[in-house]
């Protein structure tokens, strides 16, 4: 198990250092002029000139490189290009504190629906119910974030009233009213991720529903109920504990659009940010953010499913 | 397994039934290739998902290509009343079905001709993504090794960040041009189309056909390409229908971020509902609302038929 972790982590190094190439040449290598393009067209020649010497854009790809990586490994961004004097790290961390909110209110709200919403489709596998849950869950998943989120924002922020158009909680606001002006937002996300969690819990769910174990359990006498809880659920979730570990990234670093429409500072509106600026330092700092999460939560998501699932935790060991 | 895998027993049990009701007909494999092709179109365009998938998403390329049919307003125009006074900010009425926006253009023309942007991007974008993903995904599935190693590790790095963050450095860096767009979507959707088909090709490259081949000699390019590629062909077909779908939402979010292409007057949902839905927090829904569902009922459209294609095509 350990020896499988260790392998994962260091298999997670290189492709962050993948990574970190995909973003240094968007960065640094394609770009004829990113002094021009981060001074702006009317700036004086001696500027441009200025910044590329204090950034050190003149030196050789290479140096740029392990400055880069050496940044990384120390976990020092220096300074951000587009908000001189402030450190990228203090951009980075509100941000991604903002993000986790929403993130983990979403999920709060999504997981229990959309599994609910699985099993009660599996269950009634082919009636009408099924149908309308696996339809609906197909449309409003193939909805682009900004779309529902300016849909839902008519509906329930203006029309109905019921909650606040827009994400920014006063500064002192309490829990319940941070959660009041989130709310909108993660249900955006909800209306998102419902069709697709539901659509992979429904197929794991017809798989455990129809397995000789779950009729055995029937059959000695177990309630429906006892039957979903202890058997069913335990296989049927398999699938969407992976998939939802694959979506933790998106999560937090694409859903750029929504943010925008909610005007709120998640970790993806300071992305987006940082590449029109554009403020390398600290786009190179989110973008890694990211890929860290998403490494992270498909780890997290494999270890929860070797724990539910002995067969999964012995192919971890042959690993 | 596919349906016209030649070694596929079932197949072969229907092939002699055929033969011995007919005995006259040779039943050629690629006949037999062709009418389950045409049995499966058949069946496709039988699917009621299917249709209604069909019907929308071909109002929305009439739209497209002849936006003049659908309204008599030129993308540009200003509505005028029967005063010939121009009329900013209408809410929905009889001459201007979608109202107007804040200088007066009529919501419904800007919605009709704003279907172009999406429609010549997204489908070109997916199909290269389809062509490039299905040859990287032969060449590792079939050869694995070190380049498949390589290539596999480069495919997740790409896979791990969220496609919008990727496409958004990527015309930062670029421009936002229509080759640039084509090519970020295509180049971002490539690692996956080409991750499921190398795990098709890894199934396909067991079987004993592809086995036999190898025996008999033939060149590895003749076993990519005339052995396992017609297996896997169906495949192809279910990814780039979904690919469109996620094509369109990616330009669709593209365009609403700043990024979108053409003069920034001409019509483009995406860049309608940006600049517009400030305006809904004061009552003027209309024109961000009705664009916003255009772009719904497309990606709906598309995945109706992405979905129906998925269940005839992969059963």
């Amino acid at each position: 198990m350990l020896r499988y972790i260790a392998r994962r982590l260091a298999l997670s190094l290189i492709t962050l250092f993948l990574i970190l190439l995909i973003v240094f040449s968007l960065t640094r290598v394609f770009p004829s002029e990113p002094a021009r393009q981060l001074a702006g067209p009317f700036a004086s020649e001696e500027r441009v000139e200025q910044l590329t010497e204090n950034l050190g854009l003149d030196d050789p790809l290479p140096t740029q490189f392990g400055r880069l990586v050496r940044d990384v490994v120390t976990l020092d961004f220096g300074e951000s290009f587009s908000q001189p004097g402030v450190r990228v790290l203090d951009l980075i961390r509100p941000a991604l504190w903002n993000s986790a909110k929403l993130v983990i209110l979403s999920l709060l709200l999504v997981l229990p629906i959309s599994i609910f919403g699985g099993i009660m489709a599996a269950r009634k596998k082919d009636t009408l119910l099924d149908r309308s849950i696996v339809s609906f869950g197909l449309a409003s998943a193939s909805i682009p974030d900004f779309v529902s989120g300016v849909l839902l924002q008519f509906l329930i922020g203006v029309k109905l009233g019921w909650l606040p158009a827009v994400s920014n909680a006063p500064d002192d606001a309490g829990l319940l009213t941070g959660i009041k002006f989130i709310l909108l937002p993660a249900l955006a996300i909800l209306f998102v991720y419902f069709g697709y969690i539901a659509r992979i819990t429904r197929a794991g769910a017809i798989g455990a529903f129809e397995a000789d174990y779950t009729r055995t359990a029937y059959m000695k006498g177990m309630s429906s109920s006892k039957v979903i809880r202890k058997h069913v659920l335990r296989n049927a979730l398999q699938p969407t504990v992976a998939v939802t570990g694959t979506q933790m990234g998106y999560l937090f670093g694409g859903l750029i659009g929504l943010e925008v429409v909610f005007n709120y500072n998640g970790l993806g509106g300071l992305i987006f940010r940082a590449a029109t600026a554009p403020d390398f330092p600290l786009l190179q700092a989110a973008v890694l953010s990211v890929a860290i999460i998403f490494m992270l939560s498909t780890l997290a998501a494999d270890l929860i499913i070797a724990w539910m699932n002995p067969r999964a935790r012995l192919d971890l060991g042959d690993d | 397994m596919s349906i016209n895998e030649p070694h596929d027993p079932a197949v072969e049990i229907v092939d002699m039934a055929a033969v011995a009701r007919a005995p006259l007909e040779p039943a050629i494999p690629a006949t037999d290739r062709k009418s389950i092709k045409r049995e499966l179109r058949r069946e496709l365009f039988r699917t009621p998902s299917f249709i209604v998938g069909a019907v929308i998403s071909l109002f929305w390329v009439a739209c497209a290509v002849a936006p003049g049919i659908f309204t008599k307003w030129g993308e540009s125009d200003f509505v005028r009343n029967s005063d010939g006074a121009s009329i900013p900010r209408a809410s929905p009425r009889a001459d201007a079905w979608f109202g107007t926006d804040t200088i007066g253009q009529d919501v419904f023309a800007r919605v009709i001709y704003g279907a172009d942007n999406v429609l010549i991007t997204s489908p070109i974008a997916a199909l290269i993504a389809v062509l490039a993903g299905a040859v990287l995904g032969l060449v590792m599935g079939y050869f694995r090794g070190w380049a498949d190693e390589i290539l596999s590790r480069v495919l997740e790095a790409v896979l791990s960040l969220p496609v919008v963050l990727l496409a958004i450095m990527a015309v930062v860096t670029f421009g936002s041009t229509r080759l640039v767009l084509i090519l970020t979507i295509a180049t971002l959707f490539t690692p996956v189309v080409a991750r499921t088909v190398r795990s098709a090709v890894l199934a396909e490259a067991q079987l004993d056909y592809v086995t036999s081949a190898k025996l008999r000699g033939e060149p590895a390019l003749f076993i990519m390409l005339r052995e396992i590629f017609p297996n896997i062909s169906n495949i192809l077909v279910v990814e780039f229908t979904v690919r469109v779908g996620y094509a369109i939402f990616t330009v669709a979010t593209l365009s609403f971020l700043g990024f979108s292409v053409g003069s920034a007057s001409d019509a483009d949902w995406g860049r309608d509902i940006s600049d517009t839905y400030s305006l809904i927090q004061a009552g003027q829904w209309w024109p961000a609302i009705f664009p916003a569902l255009a772009i719904a009922s497309l990606v709906i459209a598309i995945n109706l038929i992405a979905d129906s294609v998925d269940k005839v095509y992969s059963s």
